[in-house]
């Protein structure tokens, strides 16, 4: 099944189980979807529980929030990441901090089609969810397997709070896996192991996660293994785990598709910093984009967005330290 | 569709008609004292220093939160503003949790997490605003399309100022409203001043309600100090929402009788304007109005007068006895857990 399938999966199964969940989003009712997530959804579940949204962000997101605090589940989509935007007041003013301060939760769900790749140009192409995760009270949820989007989705749709799941654009139909036809859960905060090594680490996620284990690829051909962490979740994200992979492999590269300056990758190399400095062999080296717009031209994007082999000469520095 | 003006209610009779008897009246009346009773006096716990941060009365919209109030259906919920507490006190909340609220205590509804006016009681069918305005009225229209999504006959009120009515948030809700004939009623709070600025600097249109043409629905202005008009036009729209036939937006308008906040003395509001909005009172206008129309007599105002007084006075006992928070559950909260879905509403 292909990551894409498996959140469609996932979806139906969440809306099969639970008349509460409902979808709401630009174009996601009779086109089902900009990407197809929900074709046929209106179909099975009707107009009221697959609502096409007019053009606005805020009341999507607004709406969800007001509809979660009168009991339902809502899933919201944002035809792209990079349109969330346009909702980060309801995001960020409301939905994060009304628990806090009224008591009331409000356990919506925002879908993101984020990442870049395909040049989608400035606007449709970024990885926002590190302005988020500096917002307290908002769940960051950044999948990089069918496995785990299917699974992390059912586990974002139960929490009692505002959860923002980045699903990797560039994933969506170049990843297949094996997806239980059941329903399951995994638990957010909790890393995986995408690829084992004891030599380095990688702490990645999202489409990252691919790069990562191809750039620990190449050197397995020296004999230099690579482990590669996927934290699955940025809030919460798994500091046990990071910090164990430190303490077992001394040497750490952090790799993010968003760009470097504020990135979370900065947060990660501190609390490594603070917390196993005297596990290290070599400082942590960060991996990132450079702190611009995404740019259009294939040349260019390709440029922009970490390849292969930039993470792999990284690694060999790395390495070599 | 043009804008409808909202006629005065001439008696006791046409009271009647709209679903209220005497006894509501003096309610509605006891509600009104109440509202202003916990701002002056909050104003005065203010200046004693009681209060932190800052504080915001709504002195001239006790009519038109009172009668909204009242006009509210008990399965209705709605997101009030700073200037609502009329809406706070009719639904039921007791004055000496707002009192603990305005002192930052933890038997203020945010239990001290948040300060002033940002309050409500969920159990009451409201949710509290934030500084934001109007981020509210999305989340308002969400309840809307909560009830229309499962068929419930519930009604959702928004709240917005005149100069909140330039954001966007606005006009995204009220499209959503009137494209899907959600169960809601705007209701506009139009006290002529946004901070310093005037109506004619906020929008260019003669009436807030005149915009709701552009979504497909009706817009009513009413006198906002009149707590009849209010109430009949309030409980028209309530009813036709909930009978299905969409929403409607009304505007009541008033005159801000105090600045923004207690720091701020209004002196760009011209004196002439302040003098003849005073005659205007809400206050006084339906205690004239229930002694020549409704046979109040003074016993019956006496002891409406004196409960009230009594009831602010023991409610502020209580809540100077409320303690502050303490600072070891500082980072509580910050998310919820699943046991803290487990109320009514949430299943």
């Amino acid at each position: 099944m292909t990551y894409i399938q498996a959140i469609s999966d996932s979806l139906r199964t969440e809306m099969r189980r639970d008349p509460r969940v409902f979808l709401l989003g630009e174009d996601v009712g009779v086109y089902g979807g900009a990407f197809k997530v929900s074709l046929g959804f209106q179909e099975e579940f009707g107009p009221w529980r697959v609502i096409d949204m007019p053009l606005s962000e805020t009341a999507i997101v607004g709406g969800a929030t007001g509809a979660a605090l009168m009991g339902l589940r809502p899933v919201a989509e944002m035809q792209f990441a990079d349109f969330v935007s346009c909702a980060w007041d309801q995001l960020v003013t409301v939905a994060a901090k009304q628990f806090f301060r009224a008591g009331t939760p409000i356990p919506i769900v925002v879908r993101l089609p984020s990442g870049g790749g395909f040049s989608g140009g400035p606007f449709h192409s970024q990885n926002p969810e590190t302005s988020f995760a500096h917002i307290p009270g908002l769940k960051i949820v950044c999948p990089s397997t069918p496995h785990d989007a299917k699974g992390l989705l059912a586990t974002a749709i139960e929490d009692p709070n505002p959860v923002l799941f980045f699903e990797h654009k560039h994933l969506y139909r170049r990843i297949k896996g094996e997806v239980p036809e059941e329903r399951y859960t995994v638990p957010f905060g909790r890393a995986s192991v995408h690829r084992p090594g004891d030599d380095a680490v990688i702490v990645t996620w999202g489409a990252m996660v691919y790069t990562a284990t191809a750039a620990a690829e190449e050197l397995a051909k020296d004999e230099f293994e690579t482990e590669v962490l996927d934290l699955r979740t940025l809030v919460p994200w798994d500091k046990e785990a990071v910090l164990a992979s430190v303490q077992r492999c001394s040497k750490v590269l952090v790799l993010h598709e968003d760009t470097r300056t504020g990135g979370f990758g900065g947060e990660i190399a501190a609390t490594i910093a603070e917390e196993a400095f005297e596990h290290l062999d070599a400082p942590v080296v960060r991996v990132a984009s450079p702190d611009m717009p995404v740019p259009f031209a294939p040349t260019l994007e390709k440029a922009y967005i970490q390849q292969v082999e930039d993470v792999a000469a990284a690694l060999r520095e790395l390495a070599a330290y | 569709m043009a804008v409808r003006a909202a006629e005065p209610v001439a008696s006791l009779d046409e009271v009647r008609e709209v679903g209220l008897d005497r006894e509501d009246l003096l309610a509605m009346y006891r509600n009104m004292l109440t509202a202003r009773g916990i701002e002056e006096r909050g104003h005065i716990l203010y200046k004693q220093g009681k209060i932190p941060g800052s504080f915001y009365t709504g002195r001239g919209n006790e009519a038109a939160a009172v009668a909204i109030g009242t006009a509210m259906g008990p399965n209705d919920v709605g997101t009030p503003l700073h200037r609502d507490m009329g809406v706070h006190v009719t639904r039921g909340v007791e004055p000496w949790r707002v009192f603990a609220q305005y002192m930052g205590r933890e038997d203020g509804p945010t239990r001290g997490r948040d300060g002033n006016v940002h309050m409500a009681v969920a159990e009451l069918g409201l949710h509290a605003m934030v500084s934001h305005l109007p981020a509210m009225l999305p989340v308002a229209t969400g309840m809307a399309l909560a009830f229309k999504v499962r068929g419930d006959h519930r009604v959702a009120i928004g709240w917005f100022g005149e100069g909140a009515a330039a954001r966007g948030d606005t006009h995204e809700s009220m499209n959503l409203a009137g494209v899907r004939q959600l169960p809601i009623v705007y209701v506009c709070d139009n006290n002529q001043w946004s901070y310093s600025t005037p109506t004619y600097l906020s929008y260019p249109v003669e009436h807030i309600a005149d915009r709701a043409a552009a979504y497909g629905f009706e817009g009513v202005v009413v006198d906002g100090t009149d707590v009849l008009a209010v109430y009949r036009e309030a409980r028209r729209a309530i009813e036709k929402a909930r009978a299905g036939a969409g929403p409607t937006l009304l505007e009541c308008l008033t005159l801000r009788m105090e600045g923004h906040a207690v720091h701020d003395d209004a002196f760009y509001v011209p004196k002439e304007m302040f003098e003849r909005w005073a005659e205007s009172d809400p206050i006084e206008r339906f205690r004239a109005w229930l002694y020549t129309n409704a046979g109040m007599s003074e016993d019956e105002e006496m002891e409406i007068t004196s409960s009230v007084k009594r009831l602010l006075n023991e409610s502020l006992e209580r809540a100077e006895a409320s303690p502050l928070p303490d600072p070891a559950n500082l980072a509580d909260d910050v998310f919820a857990s699943p046991e803290d879905l487990d109320t009514p509403h949430h299943k």
